[in-house]
């Protein structure tokens, strides 16, 4: 895989500025070092440990033996609201990876994940692991080590979409995801049988069958897990003016729980069962999501917003002759808040052609009959996610 | 429960109308461009069944998957698969893609920079996908195959 329009760029520059100097326009306030709230983690926006992404936000996670002084930070790790567990490259984990305990069944036989994203899977072992952020920590998480050679990927979970299993594909070394389900797949998958979606394999030798895996067995997000500030996120990112090289801002954890994450004004959104609240968009309503592991607004189809999508290889984005502003509403799935967001796309290929920037405000692209807010979305708000019960008030967002 | 069942006593024939409309069709489901009545895998290895309802220029087969995924496939008038929809979690693409599933893997491998979800212009081929983990949304069409008069945002 090429690096793509930042291959000129020096990998990782722009982050270390950041973190240390507070650059990117920011007006959220900057800790020093060692000084730093418990529950807050530094994030940036930037292109990312193979210098190649558009608007993702990244993280450095640490990553123990469980009990045990044994740790690894692992850097350029996705922080994504649009999934739950935390999953990591075996590559990025060096030799830590053969210090976390692999899960088993009864027989013995290894746990291993065909975690289903959106457009492909990741295969890998699932592992127990101390997660550390920030000053938090959660002991003996379920996690999911990316990594292909563990066994033979299975023809079901190939026949899904392509697998992203080094840092080429998957763009990071790692996926935080902090979403408000804390299980990465939930009830359907605990059951074997026909109804299950075939996240969750037992493995003897080369040869994987799918299985039934309990709710709290399955790869969680760890920041549920942690002994305090454990019933949601705030993801706190400055307002971007245009394209930039770089952006950071925190992830806070907890909701209510410390002088820095109270809801305050902020509107709460609740999902439906299936994740989604509605969007209104030109007096049609959509399903519509929150999911900062987005790196632009995706919405809709060329037709039905009448913008066309760039010219192929870049065809996931839309390529308006001039800026867009548009506006849509968000509302809870059942009764409750609605508000209305305003927002401007521009042409993904003009953006783009700035080989420095990282950071797009107004990077948009077509997903049929939905409503993405991705991450643009983020900039200059605080997002706040609240977990599922019984490990929060949620599932909701708020901002 | 009851005032439904006196309505459908007296109105005998909306009810016989409407089981015909939903007839279970175990032969009406195949991969995308293929000839709708030729194959019959997807419903058994899917383990689901087949609602079939009739619109002006297509006909919809619906899906229920045991895991609760709805895949709906949009079949032309002259038995053809033009187009393939999807919700829920991730359906066995291979299947429902047929010979254009290579395809698709070749070209969602070269899309670096959209992270999360797909759009693919392949020539013919067509696909979109988006959404968030336990819940995914996408459709594949074939624009060679779509009839006349019908728009692709139909299509979903």
């Amino acid at each position: 895989m090429s690096s793509g329009k930042f291959g000129l760029l020096f990998p990782g520059i722009p982050a270390l500025l950041c973190l240390c100097a507070g650059c990117g326009g920011s007006s959220s306030p900057h800790t020093p070092q060692g000084a730093a709230s418990k529950n807050v983690q530094a994030i940036v926006v930037n292109s990312g440990p193979q210098n190649n992404y558009a608007n993702g936000v990244f993280t450095t996670v640490t990553i123990c033996a469980p009990g045990s002084s044994n740790c690894q930070n692992i850097s350029g790790v996705l922080v994504d609201t649009g999934s739950f567990g935390l999953r990591v490259l075996a590559s990025a984990l060096g030799t830590l990876n053969g210090s976390l305990p692999q899960q088993k069944d009864g027989n013995g036989n290894p746990i291993v994940e065909c975690a289903q994203f959106v457009s492909s899977v990741v295969w890998g072992a699932v592992k127990s692991a101390d997660v550390g952020l920030a000053g938090e920590k959660a002991s003996s998480v379920p996690i999911q080590v990316i990594d292909p050679s563990v066994a033979p990927i299975p023809s079901a979970c190939k026949a899904i979409g392509p697998a992203e299993e080094d840092l080429a594909s998957l763009g990071a070394n790692g996926i935080l995801g902090i979403g408000f389900f804390v299980s990465d797949c939930g009830p359907a998958c605990a059951t074997a049988g026909t109804g299950n979606p075939g996240f969750y394999y037992s493995c003897s030798g080369s040869s994987c069958q799918s299985k039934g895996q309990p709710v709290n067995q399955q790869v969680q997000n760890p920041a549920a897990l942690f002994s305090q500030d454990n019933n949601g996120v705030v993801v706190q990112l400055p307002s971007a003016s245009g394209s930039a090289p770089s952006l950071s801002g925190s992830l806070i954890f907890g909701i209510g729980t410390q002088s820095n994450n109270a809801l305050g004004a902020a509107q709460v959104y609740k999902p439906d069962q299936k994740g989604n609240l509605k969007t209104s968009f030109k007096g049609t309503t959509y399903e519509g999501f929150i999911d900062s592991g987005s790196n632009a607004y995706f919405f809709l189809s060329s037709g039905a917003v009448g913008m066309p999508n760039c010219p192929n290889p870049e065809s996931g984005f839309y390529c308006p002759s001039s800026p867009m502003n548009l506006s849509a509403t968000n509302a809870s799935a059942s009764a409750g808040a609605s508000g209305t967001i305003n927002f401007t796309i521009d042409n993904a290929n003009t953006l783009f052609s700035s080989p420095a920037d990282a950071v797009f405000p107004t990077l948009g692209g077509s997903n049929p009959s939905t409503f993405d807010w991705g991450l643009p979305f983020f900039f200059g708000r605080n997002v706040f996610v609240a977990f599922e019960s019984p490990f929060g008030s949620g599932p909701y967002w708020a901002y | 429960m009851l005032k439904l069942y006196q309505f459908c006593g007296i109105r005998m024939r909306s009810c016989v109308a409407i089981s015909v409309l939903f007839l279970y069709s175990p032969q009406s489901f195949a991969a995308l461009g293929d000839d709708a009545s030729s194959i019959n895998a997807d419903e058994a290895h899917l383990k689901a069944s087949v609602r079939v309802t009739a619109r002006q220029y297509y006909s919809i087969h619906e899906m229920h998957t045991a895991s609760e995924t709805v895949i709906r496939q949009y079949v032309s008038p002259a038995g053809r698969v033009f187009a393939i929809a999807w919700q829920g979690f991730s359906p066995d693409l291979q299947l429902l893609l047929g010979d254009y599933f290579n395809e698709y893997l070749a070209a969602a491998s070269q899309t670096a920079r959209r992270g999360r979800g797909v759009h693919l212009e392949t020539g013919d081929l067509v696909v979109d996908s988006g959404g968030h983990m336990r819940y995914v949304v996408g459709r594949a069409f074939l624009r060679s195959q779509i009839p006349s008069g019908v728009s692709t945002d139909e299509l979903r």
